[in-house]
């Protein structure tokens, strides 16, 4: 029966960095910080969302971290290829 | 056995939880922004990847059955960290945030973002040879 | 058969991506993930010229396992170097690595792995492709980190790759 706990603080922990990033992301120096910042939320908005379907005991919420998986993936790299090249698409 | 496989769920779940706070703890911490691409890139994966890693195995102790989607996801993430944290460092390089100068590339040529930098791009694209047949 | 499936092993990848996600085993989920695993390469066989050589799969699977349990190691040592350094006493520092891999894909797994391993991480590469620019978390020694990766990765993506 410890697997209720080990879960919780799990959520727990991936919240607290949830709020770290949000700080940083208020904080952060560059624009190039806040899009690593953007990113590594994603990637906590992801363990949250999982975390959170095994408290639930459903698979759905699976579906949402392969969307969020993939859309972070493309929004990262076009901020920064907006910031590299000027333009997205070329 | 069960209760081997459960604590055993229990201990990826808590490291998982650990190394994602290490990972946007360093974000915060480290001073150099080419050192702050570290942190995240390595501890916020492996920290996810042990969240579905337990969500994959979470059902064995209660009978349940084993889930293949969460390694769809994990395998996604294990391949696009390296991307991004490629981009975000070219970024870093090209509006000269990267900090100290870089070293020479001792092959002739600059590095690649830097070569791109000019208003007009290069005539050629930076690729490499293929191999021979 | 060459044209239509241009890449055998993209095509196998997509069906069991295909399944993988909608984790229904029916007759009509196999036409599906057959039809996207015969146009999808069609539409980017554009991009991948060459079809990859893998010369030898089962020390690719070795390789596969050796870089997991290297990103296991590099998170502790990452994790240490975040909590317990002080920040004046971490020495970063830039690598050249300059690269004997010749094949596209062989440098890009290599670089992959850079990035995913103990402390360092793939910046930059020359304008020729002779040269990968690394990024090390903590390297007291420069010229070590290069051969390490020269010694544990590249050696071993030449083996399976040239």
């Amino acid at each position: 029966m410890i697997l209720p706990h080990a879960l919780f603080f799990a959520l727990a922990c991936f919240a607290l960095a949830f709020v770290l990033n949000l700080i940083r992301l208020l904080t952060a120096p560059t624009v190039t910080d806040r899009i690593l910042t953007l990113d590594t939320m994603t990637v906590n908005a992801i363990a949250l969302v999982v975390l959170y379907g095994i408290w639930a005991g459903t698979g759905l919420y699976l579906e949402a971290a392969v969307l969020l998986a993939l859309t972070g993936f493309v929004g990262t790299v076009a901020y920064a290829k907006f910031l590299l090249r000027g333009s997205i698409i070329e | 056995m069960m209760l081997v496989v459960e604590w055993g769920i229990a201990a990826v779940l808590v490291g998982g939880g650990l190394f994602a706070l290490i990972g946007s703890y360093g974000l915060l911490r480290l001073p150099q922004a080419m050192q702050r691409l570290h942190a995240p890139t390595k501890a916020t994966t492996i920290g996810v990847g042990a969240a579905l890693l337990a969500s994959s195995l979470g059902d064995l102790p209660g009978g349940g059955a084993f889930s293949a989607q969460e390694w769809l996801v994990a395998a996604f993430l294990l391949l696009t960290a390296p991307i991004s944290a490629l981009f975000l460092a070219k970024t870093l390089i090209l509006r000269g945030e990267a900090g100290d100068t870089l070293p020479d590339t001792r092959t002739g040529r600059p590095w690649a973002t830097l070569e791109q930098s000019p208003p007009e791009p290069s005539p050629e694209p930076p690729i490499p040879d293929h191999p021979v047949k | 058969m060459r044209r239509l499936f241009p890449h055998p092993a993209l095509s196998l990848a997509l069906v069991v991506l295909w399944f993988l996600l909608v984790q229904r085993w029916t007759l009509g989920n196999l036409v599906l993930a057959g039809v996207l695993a015969t146009i999808l390469p069609l539409l980017t066989s554009a991009w991948w010229p060459e079809r990859p050589r893998m010369k030898r799969p089962f020390d690719f699977a070795a390789y596969v396992l050796i870089v997991l349990w290297d990103i296991v190691v590099a998170n502790f040592q990452v994790a240490r170097i975040v909590l317990f350094m002080p920040r004046d006493q971490i020495r970063s520092a830039w690598v050249t690595v300059p690269l004997d891999l010749r094949s596209l894909e062989a440098i890009t797994l290599l670089a992959g792995t850079i990035t995913m391993t103990p402390g360092t991480l793939t910046a930059d590469m020359s304008a020729c492709g002779r040269a990968l620019l690394v990024h090390a978390l903590h390297a007291p020694d420069p010229d070590a980190v290069r051969d390490e990766i020269k010694a544990r990765y590249e050696t071993r993506l030449k083996r399976i790759f040239e």
